[in-house]
């Protein structure tokens, strides 16, 4: 094992040494087809890096035991996933290191990393190092540095996740063959990892050309198409919003519940957080080096989201959702651009955005007591179904207590009265005819 | 002929309706009792007359109902959705449906056009047929009877209605201060109400034809009654139909009629029969023994710790009596010369803790005769108040000291003491025979200990009988630890699925253990508790709690076989300890002749309109609770003694608008603004708007609003915004200025200057949800007062189009609003330091009260200020005394990047190099970032030697648990101060 260093303020810092030494570096998982990529990007940049899937009622427990009980659900599941991991005997506790990300916002997200170290020392693992991912500049360490090829890597991950996700949830409820969209999903994510480890550098047009494919494969699978289906959209917290752990495996209620998911990208959040940058200065003045550097890289992101809806485009079969000027536009009236914290005005925009895209039926989830959507969630709804009387939106909360029947109930509701809707529309529209 | 069936399965009860050509032929509804296959079977069974040789459709609606429906391959119908199939179809003109069930509260709204929209209750669930159960159970009477007596009221009191929790938490001591039980029904009706129309309703109106539905709404009168009143619906909008409780089942059978499956009546039962049971989804634990020979060693360990009792036929000589008057019990203990028990009581007050204790002392006067007389008696706990004065009980004392003496004279080593009683969880470290550490739990941890009580009576079991049975449960089910409400909802859910009372009695000893532990003690290994662990309370009494706590902690503790006396025992110590000569304890012709009334005013000493429960004893003896000061006790108050929080709320009624030539415009005092008025208030004076600002919060002005909060889980200061909003509204202002701010004013004191989302982000929020808001000019723009210079510039920009404002008068505003605020917050810190002189000039104790700068509002503290001042402390804020700590930035282990929160680290490590100062952190409930800085400021307090005290201030308004809280802060001040003088006369004398 690499000697544990710490910094002035004692902090134990990821070293060159770990590094050298393939030190395992256990991850949050959030997004199952991103974060295997992520993870990809990771180890070609030299670093070991393992999103963790482990699940069940232990890491609940773990989170419970180790982090106060009043903090967000999130971090009570990152927290106990990571620390259950070490204890799992899985790993060489002292080749090991965690990452976590950290925003930096006023959101208490932003102490998850600190809360998470609170949890180490809690359970005798305080010599373990934590890295913090974030484009801030927190909490240097030596032997971790964001590359430009990693970061561009990381982005070309979102990118094909946002894909696959997207392609697989428009395809899956239609499919012909029960489970050939999820294995088309699967074999992709295979077959990318493999691209990465073989190619030093994966191009820009080697991408563009991998969208094409991947839309040309999936409309080779048979489906029977459905216009009846109702659609729902899941917004919400980011973390439950994604991660099945978090959310009851919402996704996969839904899709028992027989209807089509929908569910925005991760770039959308990105390019919201690197907007933020730009906002700040715009609102409150200085700034100006910072303002151009996040234009700049907004710029680059918005390139690939524009390249993208391109390529979706061609296929007709499939429909990306709005692009992030779009959504931005969208927002307006309910929520100013200043709201950054958390989601901030995203997740208002993204309501918006289900809505006008055919996808009024929304769940809306959230942490219990969950500060930002008390505002930019819970708080906005009533003026979004006020503007769009078809809005059929659901607020459900997250939380190590809550029973999923409690919440399953509510969200059939909102089911049923998407259905009930529908079958009004084609009534008043069969008179017309 | 067109028949179908409706079968609904809620979380208490299971009805069947049988619909024939737009009519119910039959209909039945029975307690399922989680039995709900076999129970919808016999249903069906009896409705065979009606349906045999039919063809009929059939659909299952109700939560409890799904895993039936799956299993049998029934369609299911959402139940809410199922009333809405059956109000179009039948009641067409309805406007507004209420339907509260056993677990859920929902509101339908119906429009013109044929949808609807519905609400459904949080999970955090006020509101509900099991909350009026629970609330029964609590004043022991049955549902009917509750109801009964709530005609008789003439009074109602506020009960915090968010859930049950809360509410009991306004009850119990409502109940021990001798409140009518009349007017705590009406008033538990009332808070049903309340619940409905702001958790539920959230900012749309009830209004028009509105049908009441499920079984509370249907059996109970006064609950209907208070919903008649509050909505002020009349004989003909207010609809209360006598199939209340079958809408849902009726609804599912005409849901049935297009969508339901087909069968005949042995199809039906056949499909019924084979369904198999709900697949098992609760996790389940290991066993608490795992051997009859683990329980034996246990209980054998146990025995060891017990007190030796002096039969009381053959005492001659003096006694002393303890009294512990908790929240849910009463215990008596009589104590002799050596500390030997000669009698002991433990029972439920039974709601009337005044009756038991009369009763108790007669017994005892007639056991004592002639050999045995009463040297003292002492009194602690919630009643403690009414006792003493009631009985004039020698000596009253916290529960928490009492408590202790008792722990220590089991065990003068002891180090940690935990109890665990009806209400409260209660825990502190023993250092050198001092508390020097006490935890008390917050709401969400309140009623552990009886919730086990109740829920044992509701399966027809006594609590030790039913925590009995949990001992050998092969798998104990997993119910969460969260409070008792959500557990309720677990422990459905796993009898839906078949547990066993077993593995649920179990279940219920480790949550309730797994919240004590997590939640109050937050400790995560034995090392942080210490060597010899005492646990008591009655809660403990049960072996199953007591194994699980040892399971948990992986450590062995003791407990005294009179676990659940020890607050008594305590106090019969006290009153020994006292020397007295003789005992003034009501005895005798004096006891015989005890009379005891109660009646309920309302206070109108100043704006915090207290209600007051006035006990009147026979003698004209009286005692007055409910107070928050000693005002209306006729004590004289010190006026003088400096009360920072009073001297800032009289600092903000003197400000006042000046008619600068723009008209009035409205300021809602309240988050931010408590701080940031002086700034507002000169920089839009200096413009030429005349500043009005909203009056102080109190509850009437909360209620004003609280229709429109659309988050129920938000803090209590966001919520009271709204009723902000209208009272300014009612003061004619046309235009309101409250910015968004999600930057606070940089003291360099953390790594950011951040406020939180609430705080930043509220303004738009009340734009979204307030209607009324759409007729005035609202301004809730953006600004960051971090940089001055770019603030001059960008609210120059804002006002530019709307008002024309000249960069000259804008750059002379922004001065004049800087200036203004940095002259207030300067006034404040030599306010501070001159009371600090005050304080020392005279010795006077300092508390610093560390929050938020709108902790200040009456409404939010409930005036825990008066409450320390006639405790003769004197009270500063953090704002007054953050800026001495050094250095300025302090370290933590925590992200500080909000402004607020870097003041809260800095005022703690102050008052740590202050000996005469002490600090109370205030939490509102519900704030996620405080969940971060307590940790932090309990850290810095301890390491620098001082006790951490929290109040968790919400809507509750009842000072009962703060007055604890303060009281074993300032006893054990004392002790450690008495303890410090003995080790220096020691070391003298050594």
């Amino acid at each position: 094992m690499a000697e544990i260093v710490r910094d002035k303020t004692g902090r134990v810092l990821f070293t060159k040494q770990m590094r050298e030494e393939g030190y395992t570096i256990l991850a949050p998982n959030m997004l199952p087809v991103h974060f295997k990529l992520f993870a990809k990007a990771f180890q070609q940049a030299g670093y070991n890096v393992v999103p963790l899937t482990s699940s069940g009622r232990e890491i609940v427990n773990e989170g419970l035991h180790d982090v106060h009980n009043d903090t967000c659900y999130p971090a009570l599941l990152v927290i106990g996933q990571l620390i259950n991991a070490l204890k799992s005997g899985k790993y060489d506790l002292n080749k090991v290191a965690l990452m976590i990300t950290q925003t930096g916002g006023g959101c208490r997200a932003s102490n998850y990393i600190h809360l998470l170290r609170k949890a180490l020392k809690k359970t005798g693992f305080e010599d373990i190092p934590v890295i913090s991912l974030n484009l801030s500049g927190m909490e240097k360490n030596p032997g971790f540095s964001l590359t430009l090829p990693l970061v561009k890597q990381l982005i070309y991950s979102i990118v094909y996740g946002d894909l696959l996700m997207m392609l697989a949830n428009q395809t899956r409820p239609y499919e012909n063959n029960p489970g050939d969209s999820d294995a088309a999903v699967d074999r992709w994510a295979d077959k990318l990892v493999k691209e990465y480890q073989d190619s030093k550098n994966v191009t820009y047009k080697k991408v563009q050309e991998n969208i094409e494919k991947i839309l040309c494969d999936f409309d080779q699978i048979p489906i029977t198409p459905d216009p009846d289906k109702i659609k729902v959209g899941i917004v919400g917290e980011i973390f439950v919003k994604y991660a099945p752990l978090g959310n009851n495996n919402l996704e996969a209620f839904l899709q028992s519940e027989g209807v089509e998911v929908v569910v925005p990208g991760l770039m959308d959040f990105v390019i919201f957080k690197v907007d933020n940058r730009k906002v700040d200065p715009d609102l409150y003045g200085g700034g100006f080096l910072k303002h151009s550097i996040a234009s700049w890289f907004e710029d680059y992101l918005i390139g690939w989201e524009r390249d993208l809806h391109a390529a979706i485009a061609r296929h007709p079969r499939y429909h990306a959702g709005m692009t992030f000027d779009q959504i931005k536009e969208l927002v307006k009236g309910y929520v100013g651009y200043g709201n950054k914290m958390g989601e901030g005005w995203l997740l208002t925009a993204e309501m918006l955005e289900l809505i006008h895209t055919g996808t009024p039926n929304i769940v809306c989830t959230q942490p219990f007591g969950c500060l930002p959507n008390h505002v930019a969630g819970k708080g906005m709804i009533r003026l979004i179904k006020e503007n769009n009387p078809t809005a059929n939106i659901v607020a459900i909360d997250y939380d190590p207590g809550a029973t999923a029947i409690n919440q399953e109930n509510r969200i059939k509701l909102m089911i049923a009265n998407a259905k009930r809707m529908q079958k009004l529309s084609k009534q008043n529209d069969q008179p017309n005819k | 002929m067109q028949v179908s069936v409706g079968i609904d399965i809620g979380s208490t009860t299971a009805k069947v309706v049988v619909w024939q050509d737009g009519e119910v032929i039959f209909r039945k509804y029975e307690r399922h009792r989680s039995q709900v296959r076999s129970k919808t079977l016999e249903l069906i069974q009896e409705a065979k007359p009606f349906l045999v040789g039919k063809q009929f459709s059939v659909a299952v609606a109700g939560s409890a109902g799904l895993g039936m429906a799956k299993a049998a391959d029934i369609p299911f119908v959402q139940e809410v959705f199922a009333t809405s199939e059956l109000v179009r179809r039948q009641f067409p003109d309805t406007d507004v449906v209420i339907e509260l069930g056993g677990e859920d509260a929902k509101i339908l709204f119906f429009d013109k056009n044929g949808t609807f929209e519905e609400r459904m209750n949080g999970s955090c669930a006020g509101g509900t047929g099991a909350f009026i159960d629970q609330m029964a159970t609590l004043l022991n009477v049955t549902p009917e009877e509750l109801d009964r007596l709530s005609a008789h009221s003439e009074f109602i009191y506020s009960i915090a209605s968010r859930c049950g929790v809360f509410a009991k938490t306004d009850i119990q001591p409502l109940l021990n201060q001798g409140a009518k039980k009349e007017n705590i029904a009406a008033s538990i009706f009332q808070a049903v109400v309340d619940q409905t129309i702001t958790g539920l309703a959230q900012g749309r109106k009830i209004q028009g034809k509105v049908l009441f539905l499920g079984g509370p709404l249907y059996f109970f009168t006064g609950l209907r009654k208070r919903f008649v009143e509050t909505l002020k619906l009349d004989e003909e909008h207010a609809i209360f139909p006598e199939f209340s409780l079958y809408a849902v089942a009726m609804g599912s059978a005409i849901y049935a009629l297009d969508d339901g499956k087909t069968f005949d009546f042995e199809g039906l039962v056949q499909a019924l029969e084979s369904a198999a049971d709900e697949e098992v989804t609760t996790l389940r634990m290991p066993p608490l023994f795992a051997s009859q020979e683990e329980y034996d060693e246990f209980k054998a360990r146990h025995a060891k710790a017990t007190v030796g009792t002096v039969p009381i036929e053959n005492y001659r000589g003096k006694a002393y009596l303890g009294i512990d008057c908790g929240s849910t019990t009463t215990k008596v203990v009589l104590i002799d010369e050596n500390c030997g028990i000669l009698y002991e009581y433990y029972s439920s007050n039974q709601g009337n803790p005044v009756h038991v204790v009369r009763e108790q002392l007669m017994k005892i006067e007639e056991l004592c005769g002639d050999r045995i007389t009463l040297a003292g008696s002492a009194v602690t706990g919630y009643g403690e108040d009414l006792i003493r004065s009631a009985f004039e009980i020698d000596g009253g004392l916290v529960e928490t000291v009492a408590h202790l003496k008792a722990a220590a004279h089991f065990n003068p080593n002891v180090d940690f003491v935990l109890d665990i009683g009806g209400q409260d969880i209660k825990c502190f470290k023993v250092h050198n025979g001092v508390i020097d550490n006490i935890v008390l739990n917050e709401a969400c941890s309140s009623g552990c200990g009886s919730f086990v009580e109740t829920f044992a009576k509701s399966m027809g079991y006594d609590v030790a009988t039913f925590a009995q049975k949990g001992l050998f449960a092969k798998h104990p089910v997993d119910l969460g630890s969260r409070c008792t409400v959500f557990m309720n909802s677990s422990v459905k859910q796993a009898q839906k699925e078949g547990a066993t009372l077993e593995d649920i009695s179990a279940g219920l000893s480790i949550s309730v253990t797994k919240n004590a532990v997590y939640k109050v003690i937050r400790a995560s290994s034995p090392k942080d508790l210490g060597e010899n662990i005492v646990v008591q309370g009655g809660t403990f009494l049960s072996d199953a709690i007591l194994r699980s706590f040892e399971l948990e902690m992986g450590r062995n503790v003791i407990r005294p076989s009179i676990a659940g006396l020890m607050g008594a025992y305590g106090a019969a110590l006290y009153a020994k300890d006292k020397h007295l000569s003789h005992s003034n304890t009501l005895m005798g012709e004096g006891l015989k002749n005890f009379t005891h009334k109660s009646q309920t005013v309302t206070c109108k000493g100043c704006g915090n309109h207290c209600n007051l429960t006035v006990n009147i004893f026979d003698g004209g003896r009286r005692f007055i609770s409910g107070n928050r000061c000693e005002k209306p006790t006729g004590v004289k108050v010190d006026e003088n003694i400096p009360n920072m929080i009073r001297y800032k709320q009289e600092k903000i009624a003197q400000l006042h608008g000046v008619d600068g030539g723009l008209g009035k415009i409205g300021i809602p005092m309240g988050l931010n603004m408590y701080e940031l008025i002086p700034f507002w208030h000169a920089f839009l004076t200096t413009l030429g708007f005349e500043v009005v600002i909203s009056d102080p919060s109190s509850r009437a002005l909360y209620r004003k609003g609280q229709s429109t909060i659309p988050s129920d889980t938000v803090c209590y200061p966001a919520k009271l915004m709204h009723g902000h909003i209208i009272n300014l509204l009612e003061k004619g202002v046309k235009r309101i200025f409250y910015p968004c701010m999600p930057y606070n004013l940089d003291e360099k004191e953390g790594d950011n200057h951040y406020n939180c989302p609430v705080v930043a982000y509220y303004p738009e929020l009340l734009e979204a949800n307030m209607d009324v808001l759409k007729d005035v000019e609202f301004y809730n723009g953006y600004f960051g007062l971090h940089r001055p210079k770019d603030f001059e510039k960008k609210a120059y920009e804002y006002f530019k189009d709307k008002f024309r404002f000249s960069q000259q008068l804008i750059s002379r505003a922004t001065k004049a609003a800087y200036g203004a605020y940095e002259v207030w917050m300067e006034d404040i810190r030599s306010k501070g330091d001159m009371y600090i002189r005050h304080a020392r000039d005279y010795g006077q104790r300092i508390i610093v009260m560390a929050g938020r700068p709108y902790h200040i509002d009456p409404e939010i503290n409930h005036g825990i200020d008066k409450l320390l001042s006639s405790f003769g402390l004197v009270l500063l804020t953090e704002d007054a005394v953050a800026h001495l700590a050094t250095p300025k930035k302090q370290k933590v282990h925590v992200l500080n990047q909000w402004t607020y929160h870097s003041r809260l680290y800095n005022a703690a490590r102050y008052v740590t190099t202050q000996p005469d100062m002490e600090l109370i952190q205030t939490v509102s409930f519900g704030c996620g970032i405080d969940a971060i800085t307590t940790d932090e400021v309990r850290l810095i307090l301890e390491e620098g030697g001082k006790l951490y005290t929290q109040l968790k201030i919400d809507e509750i308004n009842n000072l009962g648990a703060v007055r604890i809280r303060i009281r074993s802060l300032l006893a054990a001040i004392e002790e450690k101060q008495e303890q410090a003088k003995r080790l220096a006369a020691a070391q003298k004398e050594g």
